[in-house]
């Protein structure tokens, strides 16, 4: 077309970023890679390649080597070796190490940018202005959590060998999040990048070989056999992001073994807009929620509540915009949406879409086409959807939303927090009473208000519920890359053996009177802040440590746990909104209510144990303190202001995980008891508590403590019977949100093989030895959530 | 395929903008996030841009939008006829004809100070190239009610088919609308058939927000155009501030069914800020307020520019200033 001719139309016309360096890039390869191991370039053991597509117009890109088991252990073998120096080198020399790698991504980010968005068919706007510019920033401020290590990190030391898994959505960020924090810890990787997606992770290995010392890195290519094989190899943790049903996976193949996991999942975020909102700032906000990536976000905007009273308007803006929104070759640099990553998610998309038809809500799509060289979808708005439709529950993981309407900011919190996942959510309203008050009940772990899909390597990431545990970014997420120092010093119990257990009923007098008999004191379980008899109506006998009777306790079964998570669910949120000073109060009460019967607590732990009466003393000592401290924490245990690089107040809260099931261990049953259901109690929880079936009567003396000391009803359950049996129906309950676990280790790993259900957070302990200490222990009674608060007048 | 300039651009003066009663609940009722607005402002060009041929006729558009304007107090009748021998030729002919147009290119209109309306009036007699008038105690607005007035009064006589008026930002600062309506609609009144651009001089009225509320009042007493300053203010015309006001034009059309014109002034001096708003335009109001009716960019250094960079593109090397006539 002529100029003049283009001066009528005034369309945009082409503006494509050259693709001719990458294209140089992957030729000076042959179009061939092999694995990175101990900074070498190798073939696969299996010689087998599969190819990499560019979605948008199909043509090949290059073949990548398929890993094999014999690879995988090459490379472990290869991180664990280079470990050893790695985790000893300074702070400060590691330090360096981050900051060459974060500079050599800046000075070749348009490389980097280009090829990402060839490969993974994302526009080069997103690749170029936020995707590599994060992975900078987060090499960057890793560095100096590096450097900081030694004072900030106190007690605590890098796990090993970490095995990563990353997804296609966001490469090379993803990368970035799983090695800058694992590197800076002291840690060494094995990571293993999505096989629609390997390039991007190949360059950066290409660039590490020139810095980094042998085996520090190491990056194996192949599809879910490959990542199947890492999950199974001797690594020490396993890092993973992608969706929650491979979550469930290595949740199971994890379960038991001495692995730390941390999971990056699924979403079906909300965005809320309520009537006083800034409504053409969030239909911005909506193109940002559900059109960048095309909609291939874990934490995208996929579920639209707009206040009734504006939904119409709003509809009627987003429509306008979304007929602006433009589709095409990702590579242009006026285009919004690129390519989908490939025709199984294409069809996924269509499928779903269809099914949202079906189901009655109704469709809008823009009235322009899209190219149909690659694998595109447009931008599409469901409005009509009713909570039950399937395009309201599950994970598009397209440019798909589903719109509905609310009427009052109750409902808003209900419809948010009617769903599996918790992510994130967006909050949109001018008034900061009223948004910050939704942001504190919504169960996600990331709330942006007035804003959406903002990331930064000083904020934590990641989920509640089925989106996975662990946070990523910010220094909650580097507790994933590190263990509490053992000290020389410290004692294992031996633990308890079983004494033949008579049942020749030799009565055991608490007070030593065995003359008359002693009045028949019936331990029963404590729900919802009364005694109740077990559904069974059986009971379990306990001895003391001579193996003679004392007394019997209920047997607890499936629907006492499922009373008392009952309980614990009508209170939790209230007992988690109980100010921390009022929590603190109770505490105090019950540490001050146990040590008024200090001695018969004693006698009873010397009567179940054996302990001689002044290890007993001392451990009721221990107890009351531990409540004290848990007393203590409660109005200390602050969050942080993250210094996020924008306008804002990033606010890591850490709040209550909710309904608990707490397993107790054998050893010192009451400390046992105070320190670790203290603590949880006093961040928040609602707990459903399982004194260890050796011991169990600390625990059922302990609810008399409790009803003397105004602990609100449902929020401190107690059942006793079998430890594993009770334990798998906490696991396995979809209701209860994380469970702690002290027992034998084939207990440990049902509990983390029941908890897929709802991949709930689990912690598994030794049945004996020390208890663990205070910080580990508040921190697995919270979760982080980041509440971003933009301003400006 | 051949089309004319002519068959797509709509006359400058189509169908006027009516005064309308004042309506406080749009006024009342404005929401504006700053940072909300600033990140959709950020990203206007970074997901937009146009190249090559595309970039040099969004050029040759940029150059029919320009107020050419000279509001110096050494202006002289010299210098005018300079800056309007400018805006009858803004491009050189050799570089017209390499871009293949044939068609007559002018700038959108030359701007001036009252005592400048009549000779820029002769100067540009036969060109078809409107002149407008700053007014009503240009630039601070605090000259008597009554001079404004008259002053607008005497620039419509002595020619000028547009008036740029500048509101009373006290008005705004102390939220008194009606005060701010009445002076606007006064103006509107005293401008008879010159169309009228209201600045608000937003680097003055402290918020987002009252730009948008100011935007409202204005449009309602019968504002041609709003327009964001008089370019004498410490911070002027940026992409924010103008999403802002791009939006309240949208909602009035949206809400009355008339199209209200923009104009932003003061710090447009690159060829690339001028894409920047004309993108803004085109993604926030659609093709209709990318044409001079409805659109006008108030610079004088900004055509220079323009002119260096379609040289660039039609003879692909760089040019010097010195190979450009002076405005």
């Amino acid at each position: 077309m002529t100029i003049p001719e283009l001066l009528n139309t005034l369309a945009y016309g082409f503006a494509p970023e050259a693709a001719k360096p990458a294209e140089e890039w992957l030729e000076a390869h042959n179009r061939k890679f092999g694995l990175f191991i101990n900074n070498e370039w190798r073939e696969p053991s299996s010689k087998e390649y599969f190819d990499s597509i560019n979605p948008a117009n199909k043509n090949k890109l290059a073949e990548i080597a398929q890993a094999s088991d014999d690879d995988v252990h090459d490379a472990v073998r290869a991180a664990k070796k280079a470990c050893s120096k790695w985790s000893q080198l300074s702070g400060h020399a590691r330090a360096r190490y981050l900051y060459a790698i974060a500079r050599q991504i800046q000075k070749h980010s348009r490389l980097f940018a280009v090829l990402e968005t060839m490969d993974n068919g994302k526009p080069i706007r997103e690749t170029r202005d936020i995707d590599i510019p994060l992975v900078a920033r987060h090499f960057y401020h890793h560095a100096g959590w590096a450097q900081l290590m030694s004072s900030e990190m106190k007690g605590y030391e890098s796990l090993g060998v970490v095995g990563q898994i990353i997804p296609w959505n966001f490469p090379l960020l993803m990368l970035s999040w799983k090695i800058a924090p694992a590197l800076a810890m002291g840690n060494t990787v094995v990571l293993k990048p999505a096989e629609f997606t390997s390039l991007t992770a190949l360059l950066f290995a290409e660039m590490c070989a020139k810095i980094l010392p042998a085996g520090v890195i190491n990056i194996i290519t192949g599809d879910g056999r490959t990542g199947s094989a890492l999950v199974n190899s001797d690594v020490d943790k396993i890092a993973f992001t992608g969706s929650t049903d491979v979550g469930r996976i290595i949740r199971k193949a994890t379960a038991g073994t001495a692995k730390k996991i941390s999971l990056e999942l699924g979403g079906k975020s909300p965005f809320i807009v309520f009537d006083d909102a800034d409504l053409d700032s969030a239909v911005e906000g909506v193109v940002d929620a559900i059109w960048f990536n095309q909609g291939q976000v874990c934490c995208a905007g996929s579920r639209l509540l707009v206040q009734e009273g504006v939904a119409e308007k709003m509809y009627k803006k987003l429509k306008a915009r979304m007929e602006k929104l433009r589709v095409g070759d990702p590579l242009d640099k006026a285009v919004d949406i690129g390519a989908i990553i490939a025709p199984v998610q294409l069809q996924k998309i269509e499928s779903l879409v269809k099914q949202g038809q079906d189901e009655g809500a109704q469709m809008w799509q823009p009235s322009w086409s899209c190219p149909t060289d690659g694998y595109f979808y447009p931008p599409t708005l469901f409005t009509n959807v009713a909570p039950a439709s399937t395009i309201a529950q599950v994970e598009i993981f397209g440019p798909v939303l589903a719109a509905m309407t609310f009427r009052t900011p109750e409902e808003a919190v209900k419809l948010a927090n009617n769903t599996r996942f918790g992510l994130a959510a967006s909050i949109w309203s001018e008034d900061i009473n009223l948004a910050l008050d939704i942001a504190t009940q919504i169960k996600a772990g990331t709330i942006w208000i007035n804003s959406t899909n903002l990331f930064d390597a000083a904020s934590g990431f990641g989920g509640y519920r089925e989106s996975g545990f662990g946070r990523e970014g910010g220094k909650e997420g580097l507790y994933e890359y590190v263990k509490k120092t053992m000290d020389d010093g410290r004692q294992t119990v031996k633990p308890k053996t079983q004494k033949n257990k008579s049942n020749g009923h030799k009565s055991s007098m608490v007070n030593g009177l065995s003359s008359i008999p002693s009045i028949d004191r019936t331990p029963k379980l404590f729900i919802n802040g009364k005694q109740a008899r077990p559904d069974s109506g059986y009971s379990l006998e306990v001895h003391d440590a001579n193996g003679n009777f004392i007394t019997e306790v209920g047997a607890g079964n499936r629907k006492d746990i499922r009373n008392a998570v009952e309980a614990a669910r009508g209170v939790a949120e209230k007992w988690f909104k109980t100010t921390g000073h009022n929590k603190a109060q109770i505490l105090y009460y019950l540490g001050e209510n146990l040590a008024a019967r200090a001695d018969e607590f004693a006698k009873r732990i010397s009567q179940q144990t054996g302990a001689d009466s002044d290890s007993a003393s001392h451990e009721v000592e221990q107890s009351i303190e531990a409540l004290f401290t848990a007393a203590a924490w409660v109005d200390k245990y602050d969050g942080a202001i993250h210094n996020t690089p924008i306008r804002n107040v990033t606010l890591a809260v850490p709040e209550a995980i909710g309904v608990m099931g707490i397993l107790l261990p054998d050893d010192k049953p009451l400390l046992a008891l105070c320190q670790l259901a203290g603590t949880a109690l006093a961040m928040g929880n609602a707990l459903i508590v399982v004194p260890s079936p050796s011991y169990p009567l600390s625990a059922t003396d302990f609810y008399q403590v409790l009803e003397t000391s105004d602990v609100p009803d449902g929020v401190f359950n107690i059942i006793t019977g079998n430890r594993d049996e009770l334990a798998k129906t906490l696991s396995e309950h979809e209701d209860v949100d994380a469970i702690w676990y002290a027992g034998s280790k084939d207990g440990g790993k049902a509990v983390q093989i029941g908890s897929v259900g709802n991949m709930k957070q689990t912690w598994v302990m030794s049945a004996n030895g020390e208890l663990p200490e205070m910080n580990e222990i508040l921190r697995h009674a919270t979760q982080v959530k980041n509440i971003w608060v933009p301003y400006g007048a | 395929m051949t089309m004319t300039l002519e068959t797509k651009t709509p006359p400058i003066y189509e169908t006027r903008v009516p005064i309308l009663p004042l309506d406080l609940a749009p006024v009342e009722d404005v929401k504006v996030n700053r940072s909300a607005v600033e990140r959709r402002a950020a990203t206007l060009n970074t997901r937009r841009t146009v190249k090559k041929e595309w970039q040099a006729a969004w050029l040759l558009q940029s150059i029919r939008v320009i107020d050419l304007t000279t509001l110096s107090g050494d202006d002289t009748p010299g210098t005018v006829r300079r800056l309007c021998a400018k805006a009858r030729q803004p491009l050189r002919s050799d570089l017209l004809a390499k871009l293949g147009l044939s068609q007559p290119l002018t700038t959108g209109a030359v701007c001036v100070y009252h005592e400048m309306v009549s000779t820029a009036v002769e100067a540009l007699q036969g060109s078809n190239i409107p002149v407008a008038a700053v007014s009503t105690g240009f630039p601070a607005g605090l000259n008597p009610f009554k001079q404004k007035i008259e002053e607008i009064e005497a620039s419509v006589k002595a020619g000028a088919s547009e008036i740029d008026i500048v509101i009373s930002r006290q008005h705004v600062l102390t939220q008194n609308w009606r005060a701010l309506y009445d002076e606007v609609k006064a103006f509107r009144e005293a401008c008879g058939p010159a169309h009228m651009k209201s600045i608000l001089a937003v680097g003055e009225l402290g918020t987002l927000k009252n730009v948008m509320r100011a935007s409202y009042v204005c449009m309602q007493a019968g504002s041609d155009f709003i327009k964001t300053s008089t370019g004498k203010e410490p911070t002027n015309a940026t992409l924010p501030v103008s999403l802002v006001m791009a939006r309240a034009i949208r909602d009035y059309y949206e809400q009355t069914g008339y199209k209200v014109g923009f104009k932003p002034a003061g710090g447009i001096r690159t060829a690339k800020q001028a894409l920047d708003w004309l993108i803004l335009m085109k993604e926030e109001l659609g093709e209709a307020w990318m044409q001079p009716n409805l659109f006008r960019i108030g610079a004088s250094a900004l055509l220079n520019d323009i002119e260096r960079q379609l040289e660039h593109f039609a003879y692909g090397r760089y040019a010097s200033m010195q190979y450009q006539a002076l405005g």
